[in-house]
């Protein structure tokens, strides 16, 4: 053993970390120390997780640095006091949406906590929306095992919680035929191992099919599985049927510290109250180390890597049907797969997104530099695309773990703790996949506890709403002549009609702020992002609740859009 | 099914102009207006300042606009109100055709001749490339307007303005006077965007200081605006490095530019022009596609609301004499560097007639007179102290003696 911990430190000091001290913990490495730069500390990190460790612990400070206090919500009560569910999941991301429905199969209470005011705050609702085909993990890892698995299940779910899902299928371009040759290989290989469908297309064929491409592209390799779906609609619809079937989601409740009690985790404290859960599922993204830590479970180290994505006018949705990316030699054994273009469920384009290293786990801001770097990389791809047609961009932060692994198992110090941890891409596509593996695992934790059977009344149907910009003529005549509600466009862009704004804020999971209405019904997600319809659907929701327009958040908190009334006032009582 | 002889999609201040010009030339003609009500963007411009060209007085946007709803009572012209426009098309026989969804059901109407006056929208923070946080907080001076003006709320109590647009300009007026604090104007460009009495009456009579080749650089906020960074820029509109200031305030508005709405026009496959982004069209405001007329901002963004209404009544009475006719279309010439645009595009030999030309000059200049060419000799000329990027400046022609050749602009 100690053996091995002199190896880290070793090939620490090889490497230039010379003030970094490595020692074991566990069975993982604990690193310590003070550098002046994030990336060098990352690296640091990187170079611990080649010796067969469980988990690299990244202790390392950056000098002079102090990390942003957690974003916490502004709320102070006992909604959850005393709460005693058989699962509590940290965590209102897809995967713990996912986990949620997933379990409210069996006859157990669910107690979904999330900090922020909705489901998908984080990174579920700021990525690409891509449903991988697997072909960029490594075989014999679970990345590619959950991904394989998650895109297959993918059908069938969205068909149950009424989202639209396309299997445009993905290209892998390539601009030079040592790539073209020396990929061929390794990624039939991979694809062998893994069981997906695709490989080589020619030159001749690439162009026919995505006719607007790039001349630079020399050939390409297909995977007709890899699809598209809105995640953040994917993740409101995983909680919404979670709702359905039983299951309680407590937003803006943040977890602030846990008791054990010989080993187990006994309370779960809260700004909502104090949870005496059986079993608590750690899926707290770029926080699951921190939720870890407070179990005194804290293996593996959450690295946040920030990308940055584009979207591009509906108008040009058209000039491509796959998502694609061309990959260079360089990028070929790289931790991600470098970005491109796609179009998005709902028509749009999507270009990007980057990656890079940031100490902070949820700093969502944009930078010029690298949307211009997108852009610039990217855009050339289709010919007919232009930086004029940018809408609209975002960031996002992945959350993986030095080892660059999905963890998904039960704690083994902490009996009654379950992390889906490192859940960093592919971890949309894997969602499904990975909620059944957790269900497996906490059903069989909780076995000896309590009398587990499957529920009879489980419902995998979500509620059915109309989608008006989705229906035939007849669909439509038929609708709004029930209520005419369905008639009226607010969002000229999408075409959302006041029905759909309506039903969403009457949902399972109540959306009463203009961006929890974007992840439902999208209105304001067009090209005029809002300019049109956000006073109407301020107004639309206070008509719908009773709330003032001071009143109404853009998400949550203290972010209303407007402060006071006027002088005389107006039209919003 | 209904069926009109001209339908205008849009009821705002060219919609309403042309929906009257086309029954007054006998055509049976229906609106489609997308909002709650007629009046367009007029319904929340309660300052004053319109009509001084059209009837010589200063009204205000709902009163302006009660001018045109009147005469339309008066003709007994349809329209429908909350009707969007799902789907448009021109059948084989020429024919249009619109599925239009309204509380109503969807409603199929047909027509001969389209009228579009969409509008246009503002452009936003995210397309003039704003970065940093996303907050709320971040408004389009039109829709701080709408919250100001119907709503009745305050969307700021300090806030910093980007952009020297007209909007923006009479935004910050009104924001001051409902007691908010306007900290300055912020203009990328070294001239402002708008008109110059805005200026004098919005900016200099408050007290609002005008910052020009200076713009905001990031936006800084978690949940609502806490402050942006400003830095100036230089010659190619780059942020200059160590010029950034951080100025506290919990909006930033914006007025940094109008783009046409035309996306029932590709819809219906009219050709849009690059300079404007409205339609390429001829005298009569027809569009590429025989039968749709285009007006107001949808066909380019006018600085008075006067002009726009001129469009709609060229417009409504073409649409409404519309008959499948052979074209004979040439462009009408203007040398690029000097002029940013000129509208109508093309002139219809077949039709002849007067013409208003619509332009904008690319730069400041002064002293300068503008000529009107047909075959080469001079029709009209016009000498201007000054012409302004910001003022759009309209000429009418009418072929007195014989008929239009080739028409041109020049400037000297």
């Amino acid at each position: 053993m100690a053996e091995r911990i002199e190896k880290v430190q070793k090939a620490l000091i090889r490497k230039g970390f010379k003030e970094v001290y490595a020692r074991q913990w566990r069975q993982s490495v604990i690193l310590e120390g003070e550098m002046d730069d994030w990336k060098q500390i990352v690296k640091a990190g990187k170079a611990a997780a080649k010796f067969g460790y469980k988990g690299v612990v990244n202790e390392i400070k950056l000098k002079g640095y102090t990390a942003p206090p957690l974003k916490v919500p502004g709320v102070k009560d006992g909604a959850v006091e005393g709460n005693r569910p058989d699962v509590m999941i940290i965590g209102g991301g897809v995967i713990g949406c996912a986990i949620a429905r997933e379990l409210t199969k069996y006859n157990l209470t669910i107690l979904l906590a999330d900090k922020e005011s909705d489901v998908a705050m984080h990174a579920s609702s700021r990525n690409d929306g891509m449903i991988h085909p697997g072909i960029a993990s490594h075989a014999g890892t679970l990345r590619g095992e959950m991904n394989v698995k998650g895109n297959a299940m993918y059908t069938q779910l969205c068909k149950e919680l009424d989202i639209p899902f396309k299997r445009y299928g993905n290209l892998i371009l390539y601009s030079d035929h040592v790539f073209g040759v020396a990929a061929e290989p390794v990624l039939a290989e991979r694809a062998r191992k893994l069981g997906i469908e695709g490989g080589k297309i020619t030159r001749e064929y690439l162009h026919q099919i995505e006719p607007n491409i790039t001349d630079k592209a020399l050939g390409a390799f297909i995977y007709p599985s890899s699809g598209v779906l809105s995640p953040y609609k994917l993740t409101v619809a995983l909680a919404e049927n979670a709702v359905e079937n039983g299951a309680e989601v407590s937003l803006n409740t943040v977890v602030t510290g846990m008791e054990l009690d010989d080993n187990e985790i006994c309370k779960v404290f809260t700004n909502r109250g104090t949870v005496y859960p059986r079993l608590v599922i750690n899926a707290a993204g770029t926080f699951a180390d921190k939720i870890a830590e407070m179990a005194g479970d804290k293996f593996f180290s959450i690295h946040p890597r920030k990308g940055e994505l584009v979207i591009l006018d509906k108008k040009k949705g058209p000039l491509v049907t796959r998502s694609m990316g061309l990959v260079g030699l360089d990028q070929a054994f790289a931790d991600t797969k470098g970005g491109g273009v796609m179009r998005t469920i709902d028509g749009n384009v999507l270009v990007g997104p980057d990656a890079y290293e940031i100490p902070e786990r949820e700093d969502f801001s944009t930078h010029r530099d690298h949307i211009d770097a997108i852009c610039e990389k990217h855009l050339p791809l289709i010919k007919g695309f232009s930086k004029s047609d940018v809408i609209t961009y975002f960031a996002g932060v992945r959350a993986p773990t030095y080892e660059e692994e999905f963890i998904i198992e039960r704690s083994d110090y902490v009996p009654n703790l379950v992390h889906a941890a490192g859940i960093q891409s592919p971890g949309l596509a894997s969602a499904p996949a990975i909620a059944e593996r957790i269900t497996e695992i906490t059903v069989n934790a909780l076995k000896p506890y309590v009398d587990i059977h499957k529920n009879p009344k489980f419902n995998p149907y979500r509620r059915r709403v109309p989608h008006m910009a989705a229906l035939s003529f007849e669909e439509k005549q038929k609708v709004i002549k029930e209520n005419p509600d369905y008639g009226v466009i607010i969002c000229r862009c999408e075409e959302i009609s006041k029905g759909e704004i309506i039903d969403a804020i009457h949902s399972p999971i109540p959306a009463t702020s203009i961006d929890a209405l974007k992840r439902r019904v999208r209105p304001g997600m067009g090209r005029c992002q809002g300019g049109f319809c956000s006073p109407l659907v301020t107004k639309i929701i206070c008509d719908e609740t009773g709330m003032t327009p001071d009143m109404v958040t853009k998400s949550g908190g203290n972010s209303q859009l407007v402060l006071e009334k006027t002088h005389k006032g107006g039209d919003g009582k | 099914m209904m069926h009109y002889d001209v339908c205008v999609l849009g009821g705002g201040p060219a919609g309403l102009a042309a929906a009257v010009s086309a029954a007054d030339n006998g055509a049976k003609t229906l609106i489609i207006e997308r909002e709650a009500k007629l009046g367009g963007i007029l319904k929340q411009c309660i300052h004053d300042g319109f009509g001084i060209v059209r009837f010589g007085e200063r009204l205000t946007g709902p009163e302006y606009a009660g001018r045109f709803i009147k005469e339309m009572v008066k003709r007994d012209i349809d329209y429908i109100t909350n009707a969007f426009a799902t789907d448009a098309k021109r059948l084989p026989d020429g024919i249009f055709s619109f599925e239009v969804q309204s509380a109503q059901g969807v409603l199929n109407i047909t027509s001969n001749a389209v009228v579009l006056a969409c509008g246009c929208r503002e452009r936003t923070s995210r397309q003039v490339f704003i970065h940093g946080d996303r907050p709320a907080g971040i408004f389009n001076a039109g829709t701080a307007q709408y919250f100001v003006n119907i709503l009745g709320y305050m969307p700021t109590k300090r806030c910093v303005i980007l952009g020297s647009g007209d909007i923006g300009m009479i935004m910050a007026r009104r924001l001051t006077l409902e007691g908010a604090e306007v900290e300055g104007v912020y203009e990328i460009k070294d001239t402002p965007a708008g008109l110059a009495r805005n200026v004098a009456q919005c900016l200099d009579d408050y007290n609002i200081p005008l910052h020009l080749s200076t713009t905001v650089t990031r936006v800084i906020g978690e949940k609502r605006v806490e402050a942006v960074e400003v830095a100036q820029v230089d010659e190619k509109m780059e942020p200059v490095a160590g010029t950034e200031r951080i100025i506290p305030c919990d909006a930033l508005i914006l007025s940094v530019g109008l783009i046409p709405e035309n996306e029932i026009a590709e819809k219906l496959g009219v050709e849009l022009d690059p300079a404007t982004k409205g339609a390429y069209v001829d005298q009569k405001l027809m569009t590429s596609v025989p039968g749709v007329f285009s007006c107001g901002n949808a066909l380019h963004v006018n600085d008075l609301v006067d002009y726009v209404s001129q469009s709609g009544d060229i417009a409504g009475k073409f649409a409404a004499k519309y008959k499948p006719e052979k074209r004979y279309r040439v462009k009408i010439e203007y040398p690029k560097k000097e002029f940013s645009y000129v509208v109508p595009q093309y002139y219809d030999l077949m039709e002849q007639g007067e013409v208003t030309l619509y332009f904008r000059v690319r730069r400041d200049c002064s002293d300068k007179t503008v000529f009107i060419d047909n075959d080469g000799k001079t029709v009209k000329k016009k000498k201007y102290q000054r012409m302004l990027p910001s003022e759009m400046e309209t000429l009418t022609v009418k072929p007195e003696n014989g008929r239009f050749g080739e028409i041109s602009l020049r400037m000297e």
